[in-house]
């Protein structure tokens, strides 16, 4: 049986797909009519197609008071969330982290706490800078299963995904045109290069394009960093501290600047935007996710700034926490729309071939 | 003499496309404006919020519309809907000025789309909004806005007193209170009257009363019917309304575009005795949408039950209900409420009068019955493969015919002569071209042709 959001989504689809005037704004529609009846499958696969632009909404003549009560980017944002907690295992902590704030924020105080802990009790025999706290190898046996765990359990997700739409095997076609797409957030401008609507009603803009391009470069910059420092140490045998002008060190802090300017200017919209038009049951976890993601640059700024202050055990404990509940939470938190949303992506192309 | 509460140049009585294009255009050249839309703020715009195009004049390529479309061809369209009932000169002039429309709409905020999936037919002639016509209102709203153009919403105008050939002031009701407004001139764009329902009943008789409203419940023709009745000169036939078959679950306003019902090529179509009442496959439904909504005024009740099966389904646009479904004939019509031995031999018979031959649902087939006293002349097909579907079928007004006539300057005629301050603009005016029939994508040509001219005139005449 069909949940109550798909229910809704499909009365709301089909009013669209009767008057398909916002048919140039994103690829949901398009996707929407190709089809004339819909499974369970088509409505999850067309949610993860929405980024919450809002254009639709704004140009709608039958949102609220209207009885037809249109709100697309509302229901779709309510699928798709659903969707990420049904294919997610275990789907009970899903919806915990999904929906509250304060868990994502305890997990963090655990991991600070855990941190902290390890660099007293473990401590380091040793070593330059960060690993003069925690040694690398405590620091990798840490980080390697809180990494890699979280992979496979979004790698689960995913296939199942993949089951619920109905996809078949994948050409390397697919893949290139869901990147480029990913990687332009085409979608995000609106169809005519004018934005979305967001922060300011029905007004156009391109701000929160432009903050999560930061936040999604800022990050893969961050991560690219700390892959080029362990390949340096592994392959190379040049361990960390690097100094300023290293590729790490300039990857990191360009990396760390764009995601922390990228997340400040996204909780911003957030605080803006109407609750009603995204799915307002996990705004409290989006928003906090947003915030964590702030904390990981941010602290991840400080160290680089403050090195060798007097607090350096404190400071590291508290970013290496805030990375630390970051991967962990990845498959439960709005971290996973990245994987969704590009496999919605690549879906799409197969059905567009 | 009378109070004055406020002291803008030009007044504009109206929320939708041709108040907006008449106000942006006059506080471009300087005027102080003030906007009074009837409607509350979410559902101002009128009907120009359910629109989706524009039909534009173009001697290449333009924007999104490919090869030309030039004055002749759009004038000679023209004249085909309204069977000549049009005003040659202001006709072509509007026409004309269609084609320096686009850019300026655009620079004004609108955003164009390729004609959607199922209207290719219109790519030519029509260039679409992005978003439909609620994105073009909203845009221009944030246009005006910037241009300091003022805006009061939930504004209803009841009076425009006339004092000769000059228009002395406006009054009008906001936040429980009467107001009134002495300006230099004023601009009328405040539609036809159709949601009127009771002035629809005196001019187009009892079966009015169940007709439903496509657009917005603000359209009550309070201004024209006052501006008429101080003597204003009228065009456009008082009794006439355009109005097409729709899905007859509509609400009775506002159901906008998405109520629209393009199944009655591919179905038969009973009356609520059981009977049919004209060929169902006339012609290409574009060609018969507008004939259906007159066809079933005229029956008893003003109900039809379009009927296809499932060999159908799938060749129309969808509309915004799923049709009743049924697995055998008797039980679809008594859920839509037809007699079942009446309508089963109506349906029996037409089955009977079907013959072989090829099917092509785009174009005219000539798959017509035969032997039938009604035939249907083109995709006759029996009605025989379940599941049944049946949508039942209502009149949709569109808008109503009757106008302000003004000269091509937008200025309103009165008994003797033109009225120094009053421009019209849109609907309410658009009987002056549009006598008959309809076109699509005319109606808000003439608005933002008209809107813009009004505006210019008045700003000229207030400095
Ligand atoms: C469903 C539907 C689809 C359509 N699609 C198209 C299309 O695709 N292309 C096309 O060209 N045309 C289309 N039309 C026709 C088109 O809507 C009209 O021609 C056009 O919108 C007229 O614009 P207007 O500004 O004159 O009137 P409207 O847009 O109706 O604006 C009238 C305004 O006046 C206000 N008003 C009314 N009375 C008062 C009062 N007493 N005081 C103050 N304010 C008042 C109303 O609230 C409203 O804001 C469609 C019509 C409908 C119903
Ligand atoms: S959101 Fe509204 S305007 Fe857009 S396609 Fe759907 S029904 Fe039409
Ligand atoms: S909110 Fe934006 S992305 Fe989502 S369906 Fe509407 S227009 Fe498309």
């Amino acid at each position: 049986m069909s949940s109550e959001s798909i229910v809704e989504a499909v009365r709301q689809l089909q009013i669209c797909d009767a008057c398909r005037y916002c048919e140039g704004y994103c690829a949901v529609f398009p996707a929407l009519h190709r089809k004339r009846a819909f499974a369970d499958g088509d409505i999850t696969q067309i949610a993860n197609l929405c980024h919450n632009c809002r254009g639709c909404y704004y140009a709608c003549q039958f949102t609220e008071p209207h009885e037809f009560n249109l709100n697309l980017p509302g229901i779709l944002a309510r699928v798709r969330q659903e969707s990420w907690q049904d294919l997610t295992a275990p789907s009970g902590l899903a919806r915990l982290f999904h929906s509250h704030g304060t868990a994502l924020a305890a997990t963090v105080v655990i991991a600070f706490a855990t941190m902290i802990w390890a660099a007293k009790a473990i401590g380091s025999t040793g070593g330059e800078g960060f690993y003069a706290v925690l040694s690398h190898n405590a620091m990798v046996a840490i980080f390697l299963p809180a990494f890699v765990m979280p992979l496979v359990l979004m790698a689960v997700g995913l296939r199942n995904y993949w089951r619920r739409v109905g996809g078949i095997p994948i050409r390397v076609t697919d893949l290139t045109w869901a990147f480029s797409q990913a990687a332009t957030m085409r979608n995000l401008s609106g169809g005519h290069g004018d934005g979305c609507n967001f922060e300011d009603e029905d007004r156009f803009s391109h701000t929160r394009r432009n903050a999560h391009h930061a936040t999604m470069y800022g990050f893969l910059l961050c991560f690219t960093s700390t892959s080029v420092a362990t390949i340096m140490h592994y392959a190379f045998d040049m361990p960390a501290p690097y100094p300023l002008f290293s590729l790490p060190k300039i990857l990191g802090l360009v990396g760390g600047v764009l995601l922390c300017l990228g997340t400040l200017v996204l909780v911003m919209l957030k605080l803006n935007s109407s609750r009603d038009l995204g799915d307002a049951r996990v705004w409290g976890g989006e928003m906090a996710f947003v915030v964590l993601l702030f904390v990981v640059s941010a602290s991840g700024l400080v160290l680089y700034a403050g090195g060798d202050s007097a607090w350096l055990t404190e400071l590291l404990a508290f970013h290496l926490g805030a990375v630390l509940a970051f991967f962990l939470l990845t498959p439960f938190s709005k971290m996973a729309h990245g994987f969704y949303r590009l496999a919605a992506l690549t879906r799409e192309a197969q059905l567009r071939r | 003499m009378l109070p004055r509460t406020d002291a803008s140049d030009i007044v504009i009585i109206g929320g939708g496309n041709a108040a907006l294009c008449a106000a942006m255009s006059a506080a471009e050249l300087g005027a102080s404006v003030l906007m009074l839309e009837g409607a509350p703020k979410p559902y101002r715009g009128g009907n120009s919020r359910h629109t989706r195009n524009f039909r534009c004049m173009h001697n290449g390529p333009l924007s999104v519309m490919h090869d030309s479309y030039d004055e002749e061809e759009y004038f000679q369209d023209l004249l085909k809907v309204t069977a000549g009932k049009t005003d040659e000169h202001l006709a072509r002039m509007t026409i004309r000025r269609s084609e320096e429309c686009l850019p300026w709409m655009e620079a004004h905020g609108v955003r164009f789309q390729p004609s959607l999936s199922g209207t290719l037919s219109l790519g030519r002639t029509n260039a679409f909004f992005l978003g439909g016509g609620k994105a073009l209102v909203n845009a221009y709203y944030r246009t005006a806005e910037k241009l300091g153009i003022v805006v009061l919403y939930e504004a209803a105008v009841t009076h425009v007193e006339l004092e000769g050939d000059v228009a002395q002031y406006v009054e009008f009701t906001h936040n429980g209170q009467t107001r009134r407004l002495q300006s230099k001139a004023v601009i009328v764009a405040s539609g036809g009257f159709q949601s009127d329902i009771d002035w629809l009943t005196r001019a187009w008789g009892p079966a009015a009363k169940n007709f439903l409203i496509r657009g917005t419940p603000y359209n009550k023709g309070k201004v024209l019917k006052d501006l008429l009745d101080q003597g204003a000169k009228s065009v456009g036939d008082p009794t006439q309304c355009h109005a097409v078959a729709i899905d007859g679950r509509a609400p009775k306003f506002d159901g906008g575009i998405v109520t629209r019902l393009d199944c009655v090529p591919f179905s038969v179509v009973l009356n609520k005795d059981g009977l049919r009442f004209y060929d169902e496959g006339e012609d290409i439904w574009p060609k018969r949408y507008a004939i259906w909504g007159r066809l079933v005024a005229a029956e008893p009740d003003q109900v039809g039950y379009s009927i296809i099966d499932s060999k159908s389904i799938d060749l129309f646009m969808p509309s915004v209900f799923p049709p009743i479904a049924a697995d055998t004939l008797p039980e679809l019509l008594t859920a839509l409420g037809v007699p079942v031995k009446a309508g089963m031999a109506t349906i029996e018979a037409f089955n009977a009068g079907c013959r072989e031959g090829d099917f092509h649902p785009t174009e005219l087939d000539g798959l017509a019955t035969e032997g039938l006293n009604l035939p249907k002349t083109n995709w006759a097909r029996p009605i025989n493969k379940p599941p049944f579907y049946g949508y039942s079928l209502r009149p949709g007004v569109t808008f109503t015919y009757l106008g302000l006539k003004v000269d091509e300057n937008a200025q309103v005629q009165g008994a003797d002569g033109p009225i120094t301050n009053l421009w019209a603009a849109g609907e309410t005016m658009a009987g002056s071209i549009l006598g008959q029939g309809y076109m699509g994508g005319f109606g808000m040509t003439i608005g933002t042709v008209f809107g813009r001219i009004a505006g210019r005139e008045a700003a000229k005449h207030v400095q």
